[in-house]
């Protein structure tokens, strides 16, 4: 089932769907510091009008501090003292300012990112199975970085320069608008032609950024696919061919990247030295002014005429104007990447969980002398459901794994019903085998049982209660489950035996291991059972790994399990060996096996045969044998399983 | 470390040392900027003169000019040779994983290496762009603007010459202690990885044991330590702004006042001493100068978060293959026979026990050879010796009667086909997948192929035939049919010796009869060495090798071992039991 849905590389796309919706739903990550942004923009105010008030300066210090003295004997610089004492006083609150709100903005992005991340994986663990089928692990997995990744740049650097931007602008603006109106007026218009300029030079860095992280993908794909297949490649001498598609797609990545780079590398040299070109623009436009003596307009009315101090500081406000916008545009490819990545990473969080209407819990259980169970607090080894209904009674059903199927019809694609009118009963401590060949549906059956899929007709029944009824989390926790597939996680040995019951004891753990005959293995490695495993398991066999995912369901020690060719990878003569422990652990549980080897399913109370979602056949092996029908072919080697 | 990893320059070199020049002319034009722009002030407006303020707004534009072309040169230059530089390592390193030998390969894991090519090459790209991009521009900027201040006022410029060490330390001092956190934080971003790819490929077993919460405190464990590392190393780099700020701050007040006082007591005349446009020019010298240092902390910290990746980086490019083919190789396999003389072989120099112990084997061209034996008895590290896919730790094994060791690597790997137990259909159609075994396979090889392998009738029931595409890792096809297609695209190589390393695991005893049949007859002249679980897919072979333990229990024929080996005796009947009863 696994794969079947569609696997796009990373996504249908890279653009933004819904800019406006995505904005505003990482403004409200942004928006839980409420209180700690109003400090920061507070704090970027003043850090701005700090540095804007440094560049005016530079007029009174030339207008008032050093024209007027200009020839006259023992000049006094009281005033220039006083004066440069204030300014001190005004930087060092800017630079607290910005001390403050850079520290600020830490603690924020890097939080914002937190909860991010957080909520994303606390989600994904609510997703079904159907969402692990149709998203291939290299997708989801670059939501955690090159997603995430992208956010923290939006957010820490993105986010504070364009507000400091716009701030510092308004500063700028309002000191240029009380000196001079006219100069102002031109600083405008040639804004207008940069943010022009500059508007057009990143739409094209943009774009080519997107068809980077197109290509990253691509490449990314590709790697990935070749170096899990590497022996292969290898065994093939498939080198050269594998190198020479690498190529093609690394080319492409490399043409891509150098498109992208060069228009975000180009952008600040324009900014640059269109601001030059308005400084001397603007130099010529206020000597014009100043010499024809055109009577100044500013904020506090007509008066006097554009100064000499005036223009040199109107220079130096003018590019102070002018610089952000280029850091801005500089961002904004940035921007662009991130909200494609924010939205990826809110599809996620979006896709519909799980649905539990489940309120029947399992809970330890005592029998009363009446043979009936009751709830306790403490593990007597007993379990009951806990079924409360609607006239607010309480009943208890003890805990005994018996199992029904009713009519049961499923599809994973409503178009295509894949198993049709299957019943089952299993009796509690029966063993039930499934064969047939693959896609036959042997497992997908055990996935209905434990609700990873749910069933489109019929019922199924535990313990006489509708699995529906029966809240997931207690459903399969009574449900043991051993895949073929094993997945083992990163950690010690005891604490991957561990998995299934976290309060098991060291003892219980190996005793376990002792009955799934992995505990002679376990203690060759270099630690036993505080060897480290990492990379999923890699240094152990196939045969290994099966054996410790059989002791880890043993340790979780559940009424029923299930045994999905648990032993495909285990020879016969070592399987044999564990077939003793096998069957210790089967006693007195439900289970159901599916397995390639008759052998291993030969001794089951009942064996379904399966055929396209069908059961075909059933009874036990004698019967099954003597009805000369499809079981009995397979077990006669007369017939094709596949 | 860095020499290595410029050897991944080449063509890209050119714009490597283009794209600094033109830096450094842009910064002339930029340092050349502000001292007319000193003039303009100075002769033309405070002079009223406006042929002076044309003439040197002219001069000024022109400057701009060679300053945007200057720029735009090097801007293109930095992004090609980045872009190419991240290429180039991308390829080097790829061509040499092509070259690692299984021991290599079992050294790093299939995640490991993907992150070195990708997400280590781009933190490396970007910091290269950088460090070309300013490692010129910041000291050239740096030692212009000193000059040109000392130029305008020697004395004033003293200032700079003070303010210097103190943000010099200030920066060092905060860079050494972002370091630190910044490797630790790498740390635990790997680990994070880690819980979401074992998450995402164990997800059936977490929602069977119902672990989601655990799941979820293992991430939220390493995601909070991300934020505590990460917030701290930012909280240090946070001061970087101030101190800056401080700098620059400390440095306009000092010359205001000293420079108000030189302006004045030379009455503002340039020639004399200080001028107002000289006193301008130096407040922008002043953001300059300290913003090149302020350019050059970032690029140690550019260095210092790429660090990582680059030795990682090196660390594949470095790794020597252990198995390449000897010069004077010999081209030519004779024919299929296989010989393990006294065979001693580790996976680990440093493992106490051997995997084989003194194997003694001889297999004759065109046998089928079968080969049995418990899990861990080393059955699939004895054949991986065969095609050299590992070298022997003592004696030697030879193909056609020569050490497998004198053959050309591709030559050996041609005529011996390894069917591998844990194996890899590629995404592409059917035919692409089975042209790996031979790239110009006629349609008629190929549905020949298919049919020995039993492949053909279940190909011909998909839709597509054998134009059906595959998904990647094969996971579209079921692991018996997957297993059939493996067979077939080994067959297509030709080879002198066919290995299946229970290769046939998941196909039907039926099929799998076929298929054994199907090698007889078609395939006779071909070494077919057979591992497998099942005794009847053995049975009939001309020589069945038991191993227990890395040795060699006992060779012989199914009925030999059945009088002579225990071990064979104990399979055969656990396995035949069932069909006995009846």
């Amino acid at each position: 089932m696994r794969g079947h849905g569609p696997r796009g590389p990373h996504g249908d796309g890279r653009k933004v769907k819904d800019m406006k919706g995505t904005v505003r739903r990482l403004m409200s990550y942004v928006a839980k510091y409420r209180l700690r942004l109003i400090l920061v923009m507070l704090c970027i105010v003043g850090n701005s009008v700090a540095s804007v008030m440094s560049s005016s300066f530079i007029r009174t210090l030339i207008d008032d501090h050093i024209m007027p003295l200009l020839g006259v004997e023992n000049p006094a610089f009281g005033g220039l003292a006083i004066a440069l004492a204030r300014m001190a006083c005004i930087y060092l609150v800017g630079m607290m300012c910005g001390f403050v709100y850079n520290r600020i903005m830490v603690t924020v992005s890097q939080g914002v990112l937190k909860t991010v991340r957080d909520e994303m994986f606390a989600h994904m663990q609510t997703l079904p199975i159907r969402y692990f089928d149709t998203h291939s692990y290299g997708e989801v997995m670059s939501y955690y970085t090159n997603d995430t990744e992208t956010l923290r740049m939006l957010i820490s650097q993105a986010l504070p320069s364009v507000f400091s931007t716009v701030v510092s602008m308004i500063s700028v603006f309002v000191a240029m608008i009380s000196q001079s109106v006219w100069l102002t007026m031109f600083v405008l218009l040639f804004t207008v032609l940069i943010v022009f300029v500059t508007g057009r030079v990143s739409a094209q860095s943009g774009k080519f950024f997107m068809r980077q992280q197109q290509s990253i993908a691509s490449v990314n794909g590709y790697i990935e696919e070749m170096i899990n297949g590497q022996k292969v490649v290898k065994v093939f001498n498939h080198e050269a061919k594998t190198v020479e598609e690498f190529d093609r797609r690394n080319e492409e990545l490399c043409q891509n990247a150098t498109s992208a780079n060069q228009f975000a590398n180009i952008m600040g040299p324009i900014n640059n030295n269109l601001g030059h070109i308005m400084y001397v623009l603007l130099a010529i436009f206020g000597a014009i002014l100043s010499l024809f003596a055109v009577p100044n307009l500013s904020l506090s009315g007509f008066g006097g005429t554009v100064t000499l101090g005036m223009i040199a500081s109107f220079l130096t406000l003018s590019r102070s104007f002018v610089m952000p916008i280029s850091q801005v545009s500089q961002q904004l490819a940035s921007v662009i990447m991130a909200l494609a990545g924010a939205e990826r990473i809110f599809t996620l969080m979006d896709e519909p969980s799980e649905q539990d209407d489940g309120y029947v819990t399992l809970v330890n259980a005592v029998r009363l002398p009446d043979g009936s169970v009751t709830e306790t607090e403490q593990h007597t080894g007993l379990w009951a459901w806990k079924h409360p209904h609607q006239d607010g009674s309480l009943t208890y059903t003890e805990l005994k794994g018996d199992i029904q199927l009713t009519e049961v019809d499923f599809g994973y694609v409503p178009e295509k019903t894949v198993l049709h009118d299957v019943s089952i009963y299993a009796h509690p401590g029966e063993k039930i085998a499934f064969v047939g060949a693959t896609g036959a549906g042997k497992t997908t059956i055990t996935n209905l049982i434990n609700r990873f899929y749910d069933i489109a007709d019929g019922k199924i029944r535990y313990d006489g209660i509708n699995i529906n009824k029966i809240k997931k989390a207690d459903l399969r926790r009574s449900l043991g489950i051993v895949l073929q597939d094993v997945n083992l996680f990163t950690g010690t040995v005891m604490e991957n035996l561990r998995y299934g019951n976290l309060s098991a004891t060291d003892e219980e753990c190996i005793a376990a291991a002792r009955l799934a005959g992995a505990d002679s293995f376990i203690r060759m490695l270099p630690d036993g059972y505080n060897t480290v495993l990492s990379g999923d398991g890699s240094g152990l066999s196939q045969g290994q790994r099966q054996l410790i995912s059989i002791a880890r369901a043993a340790v979780a020690d559940p009424p029923v399990m299930i045994l999905d060719e648990a032993t495909s990878s285990i020879d016969t003569r070592t399987e044999a060996i564990v077939q003793r422990g096998m069957d210790a652990l089967m006693k007195g549980r439900t289970v159901f096996v599916i397995a390639h080897r008759l052998s291993t399913v030969r001794n089951s109370d009942a064996i379904m045969v399966l055929d396209q979602g069908r059961i075909i056949e059933r009874g036990n092996h004698e019967t099954l044998l003597a009805q000369k029908g499809t079981y009995y072919r397979l077990y006669t080697g007369a017939f094709e399983l596949e | 470390m860095i020499r290595k990893l410029l050897r991944s320059l080449r063509e890209s070199k050119t714009a490597t040392i283009k794209a600094p020049v033109y830096i450094s002319l842009e910064v002339v034009m930029e340092c050349v900027i502000p001292l007319i722009m000193a003039r303009l002030i100075d002769r033309g407006i405070n002079a009223g003169s406006m042929p002076m303020i044309l003439k040197m707004g002219l001069l000024l534009f022109l400057c701009s000019l060679a300053s945007l072309a200057f720029g735009v040169l090097s801007g293109k230059n930095a992004a090609t040779a980045s872009a190419g530089f991240a290429r180039n390592l991308r390829k080097d390193m790829f061509d040499h994983v092509q070259d690692f030998s299984f021991g290599n390969i079992d050294k790093y894991s299939t995640g490991g290496l993907v992150t070195r090519l990708t997400t280590d090459v781009s933190h490396v790209q970007n910091a290269f762009q950088m460090i070309i991009r300013t490692a010129v521009r910041a000291p050239f900027m740096l030692i212009f603007s000193l000059v040109a201040a000392f130029g305008i006022d020697a004395r004033l410029s003293f200032i700079f010459v003070a303010f210097v060490p103190v943000l010099v330390i200030g920066l060092a001092i905060i860079v050494k202690k972002a370091h630190g956190l910044f490797t630790q934080m790498f740390k635990r971003v790997d680990r994070l990885n880690t819980v979401v790819q074992e998450n995402l490929r164990g997800i059936r077993v977490v929602k069977a044991f119902v672990r989601e919460d655990d799941e979820e405190r293992k991430f939220r464990d390493a995601s909070k330590s991300i934020f505590d590392l990460n917030s701290a190393a930012e909280k240090i780099l946070a001061f970087n702004m101030p101190l800056m700020q401080f700098c620059v701050y400390g440095c306009m007040i000092l010359i205001s006042w000293l420079g108000a006082k030189a302006v004045v007591a030379c009455g503002g005349d340039a020639a004399l001493g200080l001028s107002t446009g000289g006193l301008t020019s130096l407040f922008t010298y002043t953001t300059q100068i300290l913003s090149s240092l302020m350019m050059l902390s970032m690029i140690f910290v550019m260095v210092v978060i790429s660090r990582a990746a680059a030795e990682r980086i090196v660390e594949v490019l470095d790794e020597k293959s252990d198995i390449t083919s000897p010069e004077n190789a010999v081209m030519q396999v004779r024919d299929g026979s296989v010989a393990f003389e006294d065979v001693v072989f580790r996976y680990n120099s440093t493992a106490e026990r051997p995997v084989l112990n003194h194997i003694n084997l001889r297999f004759e061209s065109g046998q089928t050879i079968g080969i049995l034996g418990g899990t861990g008895s080393s059955k699939s590290s004895l054949v991986q010796l065969i095609p050299r896919l590992y070298d022997v730790t003592g004696g030697c094994v030879k193909v056609g009667g020569v050490d497998v060791r004198e053959y050309d690597l591709t030559a050996l790997r041609d005529a011996v086909a390894f069917v591998l137990q844990k194996n890899v259909l590629f995404s592409g159609t059917i035919k692409e997948n089975l042209r790996w075994g031979n790239e110009h396979a006629t349609d008629e090889e190929m549905i020949h192929a298919c049919q020995l392998a039993q492949a053909d009738g279940f190909i011909q029931s998909f839709p597509d035939k054998y134009d059906t595409h595959i998904e990647q890792g094969g996971s579209n096809v079921s692991g018996g049919q997957k297993q059939r297609l493996c067979i077939a695209r080994a067959l297509l190589k030709k080879p002198k010796v066919l290995i299946l390393d229970d290769s046939t695991s998941a196909v039907d005893t039926a099929t799998d009869a076929l298929i054994r049949r199907a090698f007889r007859e078609e395939i006779p002249n071909v070494t077919k060495i057979i591992i497998a679980q099942r005794v009847a897919s053995v049975m009939d072979a001309d020589q069945i090798v038991v191993l227990e333990g890395g040795e060699v229990n006992a060779v012989g024929t199914h009925d030999e071992l059945m009088r002579t080996s225990s071990i064979y005796r104990e399979v055969y009947e656990s396995q035949m039991k069932g069909g006995e009863d009846e």
